[in-house]
């Protein structure tokens, strides 16, 4: 208990003193999994808008994917990504295995299912009970199920949110495509694993603080958009 | 029961349409014709198709025979029974319709307004649209439809859970829209609705089209059968 009372004071001491080296991991984390995000809310939500008005065959079977792809290990993806990029792979002459790039490859893969799946969801809750309205008004199925994105868009941040704490959580992509590369490739995750290996818990802890902050941050933005968007459906509610 | 001759331009015509959903039959056999200038009321019991009906003829519903649009150049609009707002001001949701129909945005803004004081809601064009009252949802649903000048407006039960204030406005409204020369095809529960504001009344019961007569016909006359009997309230609103 005193070892942990011990860790938990150096690593607020390292915190406070905004310690160079946990900066970089929380910068490069930050920086990660925000591009992995953006870049997967550009696609996932179009492609969720998509699949809610889209009917093609094999349709249900995409649907089906997707859905499966939201319990996607992160591992399987490290590997698969890492298989893509090694020099032998067929993406390896693009040279940027064990480089964040990489790493913000493997995250959006492991994101944009989440994205997807979760706007399809939305989106089509949403035409159920708005889409013969707009497309009454002229609007195709593909802007209906857009309008749609933006009539939610509370829902929709959260849903982003969602996806950027399941991406700065996560461990084992980065680690296996980033190689946790001191001052290049090493962000919160790896190096709390690292650091809990080879027993420096103060810097594993302070990570580890810091981690749970950034997450606790998106859990409160998350509880604050709710309670906008509850707000607003309560103003709904009195037509 | 048909006596209608038609006096406009033809816009919109469907010849024996059915529609199923599933294993009830909601449509079967409907002809109708819609020109220009005109005013129908589909009258009905609850369940005898007037809203499937509605929605066939503004061609939102998978169904069996022929709809023809014989004026592709008339704008038609439908304001549902329950009128979906998008969650933005009522400013914003007169611009997407604008947007929707092709509008330049240039002329947005002044159409808007135009819209928003026919309708007498121009206080309140910063409101969020999903926050305002039935009456006042309805109107701006009036607005959101007449901004884009349609040639034919479908109305689900216009005033259905409206009180009687809200009722004569939204009335007064559709008035308005039928002296501009806007089409009006409603369904409505309400015969004394129908007989202030169409010209025109379709029957329908158990899918079909049962008397499709001029209103003053439709009630100056004696109707035999089950319409008969609808009109002297002794039919059931909901079917037998």
């Amino acid at each position: 208990m005193n070892d942990f009372a011990q860790s938990v004071q150096t690593a607020i001491a390292l915190i406070v003193h905004a310690d160079a080296v946990l900066l970089h991991t929380v910068a490069l984390s930050l920086a990660v999994s925000g591009v992995a995000c953006a870049l997967a809310s550009g696609f996932g939500l179009f492609a969720g808008a998509w699949l809610a008005v889209a009917r093609f065959p094999g349709h249900r079977a995409l649907v089906m994917l997707i859905n499966t792809l939201l319990a996607l290990p992160s591992v399987v993806v490290g590997l698969a990504v890492y298989l893509l990029l090694s020099r032998s792979g067929p993406l390896g002459e693009w040279g940027i295995l064990f480089t964040p790039s990489a790493m913000v490859i493997a995250q959006t893969i492991l994101v944009f299912p989440v994205v997807a799946a979760l706007s399809r969801q939305l989106v089509g809750d949403g035409l159920r009970d708005g889409g013969d309205q707009l497309r009454s008004m002229g609007a195709s199925p593909l802007t209906c199920a857009l309008l749609m994105l933006v009539h939610d868009r509370w829902a929709v941040v959260t849903l982003l949110l969602t996806a950027f704490g399941r991406a700065i959580a996560e461990v084992g992509a980065v680690m296996i495509v980033g190689g946790n590369i001191a001052g290049s490739t090493r962000v919160m995750t790896t190096a709390i694993a690292l650091e809990t290996s080879k027993g420096d818990l103060p810097l594993a802890l302070a990570l580890g603080l810091v981690l749970l902050a950034v997450v606790g941050a998106i859990n409160a933005l998350i509880a604050l958009v709710q309670r906008g968007g509850h707000r607003g459906s309560a103003l709904a509610g009195v037509r | 029961m048909s006596a209608h001759t038609m006096k406009g331009t033809p816009l919109l015509a469907v010849a024996d349409v059915s529609v199923r959903f599933g294993d009830a039959q909601a449509l079967h056999g409907v002809s109708l014709q819609i020109a220009s200038g005109e005013s129908i009321a589909l009258v009905g019991a609850n369940g005898s198709g007037k809203t499937t009906l509605l929605r066939l003829l503004h061609g939102l519903v998978a169904h069996r025979g022929e709809r023809r649009v014989l004026d592709p150049q008339a704008r038609q609009v439908m304001v549902f029974q329950r009128p979906f707002m998008l969650r933005l001001s009522v400013w914003n949701n007169l611009r997407v319709a604008l947007w929707l129909a092709g509008v330049p945005r240039a002329q947005h803004a002044a159409r808007a307004t135009e819209a928003l004081q026919r309708v007498g809601l121009s206080h309140l064009r910063g409101r969020p649209a999903r926050a305002l009252s039935g009456g006042e949802a309805q109107r701006l649903a009036l607005a959101r439809a007449w901004v884009v000048q349609p040639q034919l407006l479908f109305l689900d039960e216009p005033t259905a859970s409206l009180d009687p204030t809200a009722k004569k406005e939204v009335e007064s409204l559709l008035e308005g829209f039928s002296r501009d020369g806007i089409t009006l095809v409603m369904s409505t529960h309400n015969l004394g609705q129908a007989k202030r504001l169409a010209t025109r009344v379709v029957y329908l019961d158990r899918g079909e089209v049962r008397v499709d007569l001029p209103v003053a016909e439709f009630f100056g006359e004696e109707i035999d059968g089950r319409a008969g009997l609808f009109l002297k309230g002794e039919l059931s609103w909901t079917l037998e």
